[in-house]
């Protein structure tokens, strides 16, 4: 493998591993903001312990978000310098309005949250954690923005001199027709997964420890299922709004999403295909009649370009190569974000319904506990896979291809080195991280219901919560 | 002035401003495990850094992005070439923040132990390599017509730079210890105050020899009188130490760490990254920099939102200004 295959991996594991922390951490936030603000409002006790618990677990899991959102920053200079040099007067701007407006947001408040429970006013301990989601979200929003230029670039002008391209209007990479998709549809996915997973721990606690806390966590499951339930909707209505976009700016991504290498007017939606290894012929498959040309142009008798014909246009325009991205890959792994997100759902919805007017869920259904939350995640990683696989071959679609970005100096040694490293560290800390998810979730209210004690004219006393 | 000398400015602040606050940072996640001799005191001495360190280390993102944004090139050249001591930093980091949240999840010895071995090389291992980093910048890397770095990880580790790596470690240690006697109380304030006095001396001597070593491969008036005043409020900060004047010990490590820092960036102004193969290689603002209107739109942003941003991080500081008692 050249340094290009390896910066590429490298990219990919680093990028995958970040954002199965990224989604919990999104919505958890939020959740336990809601669960904060509920016993404020209310002032039951369950709500606070339920703040306490789920906050714990989202704080174990910020810290991994956090310390693997470090590599990806910097590893655009590390490995793709020739990249940084290209986008750097465009891409730069929203990645420092993230750090600007949205890490110290963040890293500030979330400090004030864990340290400041017995040393702020109630409200403005509250508060608090809302700066966080605001931050979370914020973070997301520029970040996204900054992707979405890479796959449609908007609000700047190439210089041929300097060979790079320069921001114009950063208004118009803010306001992306990408990114205002693509936000919706990211934030509503990272809810499917937030909610799976407070529903999943619940669950996992009515059936294994059927005496111990029942009401808090039958509250916790009707949250996280309606959550999921809801998200849902909004993943779907903000998928279908995505997918035109997309096909009106990245018309081969949709036709790789569908492995459609002939132009059709209407197309069919495979649910399943068998074939050959490129996916250019199909011995057998499950079509539903019109379903592409609808999720493609809101049509049922639309036209969806085919790869071929595509493949063609771009040639002119650009010159010969080819423009295909992985095509297997794109088709499977689009079916798999969509099947596997429908599934959690469905989950959603059955223990809604199993445990409705105080019913107690079957002992088997324990066994839905870790898949639950699994699901949204796995499906998030298959939608990234998706979109950032079928922008290929170009890293700034229609401008940089992704051979041209990597680091021209960097050796092949030095990608080995820090893939292996980061690889490694990262499989210890998967293992550190989810044992101790496993114990907390274990764990359960038990010590959540303690009262502050520490009156706050006293001096600091380290406190439990956290350290 | 120009907006290219603004954004040189704004970076130097922003690294100013990391090395000041994850210095003392730094300083406790190196020292709090030999400083604390029971697991209250280690408790509460982490206790002191527990609710800013996070906020701190964002100051370092904040100047990598930018840098990204403002002068892509030196992004691209000073990331890229030094591959192997950033990596490590990175290594170091990560292993720091993840032991620094998860150290107090469990109580059991052995994963305290574990998590404080993490915290010391998270701490040692980021303070060293940016000294060295630090200290590359200013001497100066063999860079290509193309602004590549065409050295290998050996050429990183120069007698300079390694002094830099070991100033910034022996800094930062004193500054942490000088933090600790600010922010705890009774034993281990004192054997804190002590502590700084002994490593400060040691911090001294090197900041002295690595400024100093600074000024003469690249310095200016201006970077030679910043370099005095930063070896001043160093032995300002010492002074007031011995005298237990714990505050103004603090004010005295701050601002020569803040002095010591602008001095680096006075010295390489208006270049970025000097080439020691060819001075028409040099890497400068100029040629680094992005689009009059990017740093445009990027200066009113920043002036609107980092006074912002100062507030609350200082209103964090004021939330938890008292002693943290061990118990």
């Amino acid at each position: 493998m050249d340094t290009l295959d390896l910066a590429r991996w490298q990219f990919a594991i680093t990028t995958v591993y970040h954002f199965f922390f990224v989604p919990v951490t999104i919505s958890l936030v939020a959740i336990t903001a809601g669960l904060q603000t509920a016993w404020y409002r209310t002032g039951k006790e369950k709500y606070l312990r339920l703040t306490k618990f789920y906050g714990k677990l989202f704080l174990i899991n910020i810290a991994m978000g956090v310390v693997t959102g470090l590599v990806q920053e910097f590893q655009f200079g590390m490995n793709w310098s020739d990249y940084s040099r290209f986008v750097g007067d465009v891409f730069g701007a929203p990645l420092a309005l993230e750090g600007l407006l949205a890490f110290f947001l963040e890293s500030t408040f979330i400090g004030l949250w864990i340290f400041g429970w017995d040393r702020l006013p109630k409200l403005v301990h509250l508060g608090c954690i809302w700066m966080v989601v605001l931050g979370t979200q914020l973070s997301a929003y520029f970040i996204l923005a900054a992707n979405s230029w890479m796959q449609n670039p908007v609000g700047f002008r190439y210089n041929a001199a300097r060979g790079r391209a320069e921001l114009t209007d950063l208004w118009a990479v803010l306001t992306n027709k990408v990114v205002l998709v693509t936000f919706p549809h990211t934030i509503f996915a990272a809810f499917m997964v937030g909610g799976a997973f407070v529903a999943g721990v619940a669950l996992w606690h009515l059936v294994r420890r059927p005496g111990t806390d029942r009401d808090v966590f039958r509250s916790a499951l009707k949250i996280g299922a309606s959550v999921v339930l809801v998200a849902g909707v909004g993943v779907a209505i903000s998928g279908d709004l995505q997918g035109k976009v997309m096909t009106e700016v990245q018309p081969m991504k949709m036709a790789a999403a569908e492995a459609l290498y002939e132009t059709e007017k209407p197309a069919s939606f495979s649910v399943f295909t068998v074939g050959t290894l490129d996916g250019s012929k199909e011995i057998f498959s499950i079509k539903l009649p019109y379903l592409l040309s609808f999720l493609a142009t809101g049509r049922f008798d639309g036209e969806v370009q085919g790869i071929n014909s595509l493949q063609e246009a771009y040639e002119q325009l650009y010159g010969p190569g080819s423009y295909k991205p992985n095509i297997p890959l794109t088709y499977w792994t689009f079916r798999l974000m969509i099947g596997v997100g429908m599934a959690s759902a469905a989950v959603a919805l059955w223990l809604l319904w199993t445990t409705r007017r105080g019913r107690a869920p079957a002992r088997w259904l324990v066994w839905l506990a870790a898949p639950l939350p699994l699901l949204p995640l796995v499906a998030n990683t298959f939608g990234w896979i998706f979109t950032e696989t079928g922008r290929q071959p170009w890293l700034v679609f229609g401008l940089l291809p992704t051979a041209s970005g990597v680091s021209p100096g960097t050796t092949s040694g030095e990608v080995i080195t820090s893939l292996v490293g980061f690889t490694a560290l990262y499989g210890v800390l998967a293992v550190v991280e989810t044992k101790l998810l496993l114990r907390t979730i274990r764990t359960g209210l038990a010590g959540t219901d303690a009262p502050p004690d520490t009156a706050p004219d006293q001096p600091d006393k380290p406190l439990s919560f956290a350290y | 002035m120009e907006l290219t000398t603004v954004w040189f400015v704004a970076i130097a602040t922003l690294w100013t401003g990391y090395f000041v606050l994850e210095g003392f940072d730094f300083g406790v996640g190196m020292l709090y495990r030999v400083l604390g001799r029971n697991e209250p005191e280690r408790r509460a001495a982490i206790s002191t850094i527990g609710p800013v360190w996070d906020g701190n280390e964002v100051w370092l993102i904040m100047a990598g992005a930018a840098t990204f944004a403002a002068f892509p090139e030196w992004y691209a050249t000073l990331f890229s070439g030094f591959y192997l001591p950033l990596f490590a930093i990175l290594v170091g980091l990560i292993v720091r923040g993840v032991a620094l949240e998860y150290r107090g999840k469990r109580d059991e010895p052995e994963w305290r132990a574990r998590m404080d071995a993490m915290i010391v090389v998270g701490s040692v291992l980021p303070a060293l390599l940016w000294g060295v980093a630090f200290g590359n910048i200013v001497r100066g890397v063999p860079l290509d017509a193309g602004h590549e770095y065409v050295g290998g990880f050996g050429t990183l580790l120069n007698p300079f730079a390694l002094l830099g790596g070991l100033t910034f470690v022996a800094v930062f240690v004193t500054h942490g210890a000088i933090f600790l006697a600010l922010r705890t109380t009774d034993d281990l304030r004192v054997r804190a105050n002590r502590l700084a006095t002994r490593t400060g001396a040691v911090a001294a001597v090197l900041t002295i020899a690595f400024l100093a070593w600074a000024q003469a491969l690249r310095g200016d008036t201006v970077s030679v009188i910043v370099t005095i005043a930063a070896i001043v409020a160093f032995a300002g900060g010492l002074v007031a130490n011995l005298l237990r004047r714990e505050g103004w010990a603090f004010v005295g490590t701050t601002l020569a760490i803040g002095l010591a820092v602008v001095s680096l960036f006075v010295a390489l102004f208006p270049d970025v990254m000097p080439s020691t193969l060819d001075p028409g290689s040099t890497l400068t603002i100029v040629d680094a920099a992005s689009t009059p209107y990017t740093l445009k739109a990027m200066t009113i942003i920043t002036a609107i939102f980092m006074p912002l941003v100062l507030l609350y991080q200082g209103w964090t500081y004021w939330v938890f200004r008292k002693r943290v008692v061990v118990a």
